[in-house]
């Protein structure tokens, strides 16, 4: 096998994006992706039995689609990478599943490995070989809402805070729907939210007081951490509020200030961890990465205390193939052992097993 | 042939000219992704064989619980995809109804019914008719696979694991059928019987999931979420 620049296929499963990406080395073959997205937009959140039945259909001809957008043979794969978790269960079953079959037909190494890592892995493609040193990442997206920070991309990954209740993009689907606007609701409320008043409604910032805060030296229990149902509610009383008076909702007013809420605290969340954490260099990752308000926000407070923000191409911040094609790389050429085919996929996948370790 | 089904427990199988020539099976009804490709390897390994050996990859479609159902159809058709083999798809059931008919033809029945455990209170089930020609007995599809509660089944001798769960709501449940499971060596048997009087398989492997989705659009948008 080349290990010095390895031909590595990615396979992605965990939500509702049927990826498949081949890199060699740090360079992009292909990024395919199947989305189930449109099949979600009547339910306004992503089925995950519907997610299912999607990928076990997408998976061989995106595989296909791959192989033939590379140029290249399944032969001359060195190895292969799957999504193991974290994700909805029946949706990673399909990828594992799959991978498994191909490695057991190709012979090929596989790699189960962390998605949440994958998306950090995104940074091993943009022509560097390497990821800065004091590397963070902030990951939003539908499923998740991670701060993460990466010593070593193979072996070293550590979570700093996290939601404890909806994902981000779940709590922008919700709101979206109470709003009348369309799914999913990210792109729709960024939409809406241009012409409103981001100060028109006070809204809570989750997490944000002192008992759940602490101080540097003595860090409370949520210093990190994010929650989102407690706005939720309060948008959806305000909303209420003016149905109940017979007056139209203000839908603009309302959605800046949502969206005002969720990035405030997410952007000082993140500086607050960037700063104690000696992070120098932050990665967005995820869906809601492509929100203009979130990166605004984000790199405007990480400016201030000299922090460098990267945002991936949106296609590579969605779900998909090619983070987890380059994550494997990674971990071949740094000569870690593939996991092989006993693993069972794991849909609470803690972001410190960055792939699942032989014989598990 | 390689044979898989994952309808109700996980198994894989090897045949020859629907003679069956290693066979694997998992009692777990719960471990099919993490069983079946291992389970491949091992069989063709203890053969001898690789995927280039095979002629044709054959995979039970269902119905059964959906997750693992799912596991097996993506296993059989990735595997026959990288090998460049055909996939060929046969209900699950016909596997179990193979295994039973010369049961049945001893005791006089000349139809009868499969049923498996479809959760919810519910079954699984395929009518057949049993058929003798030179070549022996064969269990000859009568209805199209269903599901529904127990009194649906036709009041027909019924077999296979859904006699152990309604024997009382069932017309006829034929006692000690009851680990009459779907498994890949008997749906490779089945096919010989298809394949050996000139019929040709089915390249469908749609799942028969028999159920749909069960997601519900929103009614009304909710005012206070939970
Ligand atoms: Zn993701």
């Amino acid at each position: 096998m080349n290990t010095a620049e390895p031909l590595v296929m990615g396979i992605e499963s965990s939500c509702d994006e049927t990826g498949v990406g081949i890199v060699r080395g740090t360079e992009l073959l292909t990024n395919t992706v199947s989305s189930s997205m449109a099949e979600h937009v009547r339910f306004g959140g992503v089925i995950p039995e519907i997610a299912s039945r999607a990928h076990l259909e997408a998976f061989v001809p995106a595989v296909r689609a791959a192989l033939a957008e590379a140029d290249v043979t399944l032969e001359q794969i060195d190895a292969i990478a799957v999504t193991s978790g974290p994700g909805l269960a029946g949706a990673l079953m399909v990828g594992v599943a799959a991978a498994k079959a191909l490695a057991v037909a190709t012979g090929k190494p596989l790699y189960a490995i962390n998605h949440l890592v994958a998306h950090v892995g995104v940074g091993l493609l943009d022509g560097t070989d390497e990821l800065p040193d004091h590397l963070g990442a902030l990951l939003v997206s539908g499923g998740h809402t991670e701060i993460l920070a990466v010593h070593d991309i193979v072996g070293d990954v550590r979570l700093l805070g996290a939601t404890i209740d909806d994902a981000a993009g779940e709590a922008y689907d919700k709101v979206a729907r109470l709003l009348g606007l369309a799914y999913p609701g990210g792109p729709a409320i960024d939409a809406a939210a241009t012409n409103g008043d981001p100060e028109a409604f006070r809204f809570p910032r989750g997490l944000t007081a002192g008992k759940y805060m602490g101080s540097a030296d003595n860090p409370g229990p949520h210093r990190y951490d994010l929650s989102f149902s407690g706005l939720k509610t309060a948008v959806a009383r305000v909303v209420e509020a003016f149905e109940a008076a017979g007056t139209p909702v203000p839908v603009a007013d309302v959605a800046a200030s949502f969206q005002e809420s969720v990035v405030d605290v997410i952007s000082r969340k993140t500086v607050l961890a960037c700063t104690e954490h000696g992070i120098t260099t932050l990665l967005m990752g995820g869906g809601v990465a492509a929100n203009s308000r979130l990166r605004e926000l984000v790199t405007a407070r990480c400016a201030e205390h000299g922090i460098r923000v990267v945002v991936p191409p949106l296609s590579l911040c969605t779900d998909n193939g090619a983070m987890v094609a380059a994550l494997g790389s990674r971990l071949v050429s740094s000569g870690v052992a593939p996991t092989g085919l006993s693993f069972t996929a794991d849909p609470g996948l803690p972001v410190t097993t960055v792939s699942v370790p032989a014989g598990t | 042939m390689l044979s898989l089904d994952s309808a109700s427990i996980a198994s894989v199988a090897l045949s020859r000219d629907g003679e069956v020539l290693r066979e694997t099976a998992t009692t777990d009804t719960r471990s099919h992704a993490e069983a079946l490709a291992p389970a491949v390897h091992e069989l063709l390994a203890a053969e001898g064989l690789t995927g280039r050996s095979l002629d044709a990859v054959l995979v039970g479609t269902g119905p059964g619980p959906f997750t693992g159902l799912r596991a097996g159809l993506v296993t059989a058709r990735t595997l026959g995809f990288a090998w460049g083999l055909p996939v060929h798809g046969l209900c699950s059931l016909d596997a179990a109804a193979h295994r039973a008919a010369p049961l049945l033809t001893e005791q006089g029945a000349t139809e009868f019914a499969v049923v498996t455990d479809a959760r919810r209170k519910e079954l699984y089930w395929r009518a057949y008719t049993v058929c003798t020609d030179d070549d022996g007995v064969r269990a000859v599809p009568a209805s199209a696979p269903r599901v529904g509660p127990a009194e649906d089944v036709p009041a027909v001798a019924s077999v296979g694991p859904g006699t152990g769960l309604y024997p009382d709501r069932l017309a006829r449940a034929v006692p000690g059928t009851m680990d009459l499971h779907p498994t890949a060596a008997d749906l490779a048997r089945a096919a010989w019987a298809l394949t050996s009087r000139g019929k040709t398989l089915s390249t469908d492997t749609a799942p028969l999931y028999l159920r749909d989705s069960d997601a519900k659009v929103p009614a009304s948008v909710k005012r206070t979420p939970a």
